[in-house]
């Protein structure tokens, strides 16, 4: 008996020596693609962004990167599994290697891309910080909400800018903090607090599901920067590659004017930058462990970043977002991709 | 290891190394060693493997993070807290929110627990089969529900900050919580605080007298009233000789909230009400199993001595009822703590929100934020279990 049980331990300590050594690198690229299947870490529902539709099938700005990278890979936009995550989840599940990539209205913090081993590819959308109040209250700006309860959900850059944007301005508040979005709302909804911050764009997709979204009114003030982005895990350039110049390949086809309805007559364009982007000239697949048609594949599937943003989040849905900061840099917006070349 | 042995000590004849290999106490010994050798093996690769794991993957490990500035707020502190403060801090504050609900939840549930528990098997029908519901109900809903249950109920009853409700002593309660005027104690107030504890000692004094007379002539006369009139008369008479030093601070209508006195939040009382009311219907059953287990001859002979029902259950029953209540009794208050975890879900600062929650989240040191967490609450539950061993072996019955 005591033989049997110093002979588990002696395996299992031998065990622990080794598992380091099987824990070498394998790229994710291989990874993904042994697996026959993208595992993207998505939000639990956030309309616009991330959420399962009528049918069950994810839709949103966020999602739509995932499939596009999905298109890139596998030539197919639907090899992927979603998994749904909370603010707080988030990050270790992208760290022990549960998803494969993070597309989850993520803001790009030094802090996120240096010390939490992980690696933003890309801005796919700039916000900002807001706050939504009830409109009976009779507040026109955020300064005046001295005294004031406010809802924020754990795990967020929210908390932080919260505090630093009452300390800076010198007022009293009272911060009731919840670990997920259902009962921030709830409490919000049961008058809990007299306002919720979050991302506006996430305030505007949350209003929605208020019963009458008129009731609610979202403040002028934008207390913080919000670049939202996907994320991958530090260490795997490859990886990283794939998935920013995924997010290039859609900013570039919308300047382009490359549309998922055109894209089979532009691969017949004079214009050279077309035809590197539709892989028609250069290897630029290649570089990246992909074949060259790899941006034909997101553009015909998925389609480019305008059309994207169109029906999930701007005119063609039912948030009608307005380009503003997200249009393209020739439009005055900030969405600008370095060139294919 | 002195026994007394006629044949000779075995270390005093030299031997070969074949004589310890075939003797069972060295080699036990011996095996022993190595076991704990490879379990020494075992963690030490474990911990080094983290810590080379975390470096490849590029995440900060280490505990210097608990001196940086923590930068968020916290609604309800014990102690002083602002948000330039460190994660230390907010640390403490955490786990001083998590040790508050944590003992009044324990003194609740068992004040509760027992009055059920006793009511469960009264002779009087209505409330025995109160007492029932009570116990089935509670007993067979998961927690987490039903702190949903009392949290949302509790918002969903209350008046909005306008329209709140108006108790005695200017206190008020709506949706924000319950608030009461704060106290603000002025000069001389260690003249009452030195009259409290005369009082307290006086009190104390009495109750020894009285109890040494009754144990020499047998007669109980009780000295409840003239302790009563100590404790309550001296401070009294002293903060009126400091020239009454207390003011208050009373709450008062802001723009959206109450402004000022002392406020309990409704994720407390809720989280409280929720943590020992369920844990009540636990040791409401243990209770009753405890009171049980007194052979019905004891009460019997109490009644023969002509004690009536409230003292045969106060001196006869309890007593030797304790001896089965305690060991589970300590189970149910180390579960009433940690299920204090499930704080986070309706938003009450304790260990696990502020610290395993928000502190992790900004910092990303997972493996060490998890570590403080799970060793709080293994320190806690020992400290339970000790402290309760210790109640047990006091209350034990001494057999004779
Ligand atoms: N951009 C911010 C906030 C992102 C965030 O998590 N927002 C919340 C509030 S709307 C959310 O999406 N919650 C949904 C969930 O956790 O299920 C960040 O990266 O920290």
């Amino acid at each position: 008996m005591k033989y049997w049980f110093a002979g588990c331990l002696a395996l299992l300590a031998g065990a622990g020596q080794l598992a380091d050594q099987a824990s070498a690198q394998t790229s994710t690229l291989d990874t993904v693609k042994s697996r026959g299947q993208l595992q993207c870490g998505v939000n639990t529902g956030l309309a616009g962004f991330s959420a399962p539709d009528d049918s069950g099938t994810w839709k949103g700005l966020d999602v739509d990167l995932c499939r596009a990278v999905s298109a890139a890979i596998f030539k197919d936009a639907n090899k992927i599994k979603f998994v749904p995550l909370t603010a707080k989840e988030r990050f270790t599940a992208l760290q022990s290697g549960e998803i494969d990539v993070l597309s989850r209205n993520t803001t790009w913090t030094m802090s996120r891309d240096t010390s939490a081993g992980l690696s933003f590819a890309g801005i796919n959308y700039f916000d900002g910080q807001g706050f939504m109040v009830k409109k009976s209250l009779d507040v026109v700006s955020a300064k005046e909400l001295s005294g004031a309860s406010i809802c924020v959900q754990t795990g967020t850059t929210t908390e932080l800018n919260l505090a630093d944007y009452f300390r800076s301005n010198k007022i009293e508040y009272d911060p009731v903090v919840f670990e997920k979005l259902p009962e921030v709302l709830a409490a919000y909804n049961a008058g809990r607090c007299d306002a919720f911050t979050t991302d506006v764009s996430q305030l505007y997709s949350i209003r929605l599901t208020l019963g009458n979204a008129a009731d609610h009114i979202v403040l002028p003030e934008i207390i913080s920067k919000e670049p939202l982005g996907p994320v991958v895990r530090q260490g795997d350039a490859q990886w990283a590659n794939i998935v920013r110049w995924t997010l290039y390949a859609m900013i570039n086809a919308e300047e382009l004017a490359v549309t998922q309805a055109n894209v089979d007559q532009m691969k017949d364009s004079k214009n050279p930058e077309i035809r590197r982007l539709l892989g028609v000239e250069g290897e630029f697949g290649q570089a990246i462990g992909l074949d060259n048609d790899w941006a034909y594949q997101i553009i015909k599937l998925v389609g480019n970043y305008g059309e994207s943003f169109d029906r999930n989040v701007g005119a063609g849905s039912p948030l009608g977002i307005a380009r503003g900061q997200n249009a393209l840099w020739k439009d005055g917006g900030l969405q600008y991709a370095p060139p294919i070349r | 290891m002195k026994r007394p042995s006629k044949r000779p000590s075995p270390a005093k004849v030299p031997r070969s190394l074949s004589g310890y290999v075939y003797d069972p106490k060295a080699r036990g010994l011996a095996l022993q060693a190595i076991v704990a050798l490879l379990l020494v093996w075992f963690v030490a690769g474990i911990v080094d493997n983290t810590i080379r794991n975390l470096e490849a993957q590029g995440i900060a490990s280490g505990f210097d993070f608990l001196d940086n500035t923590a930068g968020f707020d916290i609604s309800q502190s014990l102690i002083a807290y602002t948000n330039t403060m460190t994660y230390a801090r907010a640390f403490l504050v955490g786990l001083l929110n998590t040790l508050l609900v944590a003992v009044v939840g324990i003194v609740l549930a068992t004040v509760v627990g027992f009055i059920v528990g006793v009511a469960r098997l009264s002779g009087n029908w209505l409330i025995a089969t109160l007492a029932t519901v009570y116990i089935e109900t509670l007993r067979n809903i998961p927690p987490l529900l039903m702190l949903f249950a009392v949290y949302f109920g509790v918002l969903k009853t209350l008046p909005s900050p306008r329209n709140s409700v108006e108790l005695p002593f200017s206190s008020y309660l709506n949706t924000r919580g319950l608030y009461f005027p704060a106290p603000i104690w002025g000069e001389g107030t260690w003249l009452f605080v030195l009259g409290l504890i005369g009082g307290l000692a006086g009190a104390l004094l009495v109750y020894w007298k009285a109890r040494r007379q009754r144990l020499l002539t047998g007669r109980a006369n009780s000295a409840l009233l003239p302790a009563i009139a100590l404790v309550i008369g001296i401070p009294l008479v002293a903060f009126f000789l400091a020239g009454t030093p207390l003011s208050f601070d009373y709450p008062e209508a802001g723009r959206f909230n109450l402004k000022g006195g002392v406020v309990v939040q409704p994720e407390f009382i809720a989280l409280l009400a929720g943590l020992s009311l369920y844990t009540a219907a636990f040791i409401a059953e243990i209770v009753r199993s405890g009171i049980l287990a007194v052979p019905k001859g004891q009460r019997e002979a109490a009644a023969a001595l002509g004690l009536h029902d409230g003292q045969i259950m106060r001196l006869v029953v309890i007593p030797q009822a304790l001896r089965v209540i305690i060991p589970p009794l300590t189970n149910q208050y180390l579960n009433l703590t940690k299920n204090s975890s499930l704080a986070v879900a309706i938003g009450y600062p304790d260990l696990v929100s502020v610290f395993a929650g928000t502190v992790l989240n900004q910092t990303n040191q997972a493996v060490e934020v998890i570590l403080i967490t799970m060793s709080v609450y293994l320190v806690l539950s020992l400290l339970t279990s000790a402290f309760m061993n210790w109640f047990n072996a006091r209350v034990a019955i001494v057999e004779r």
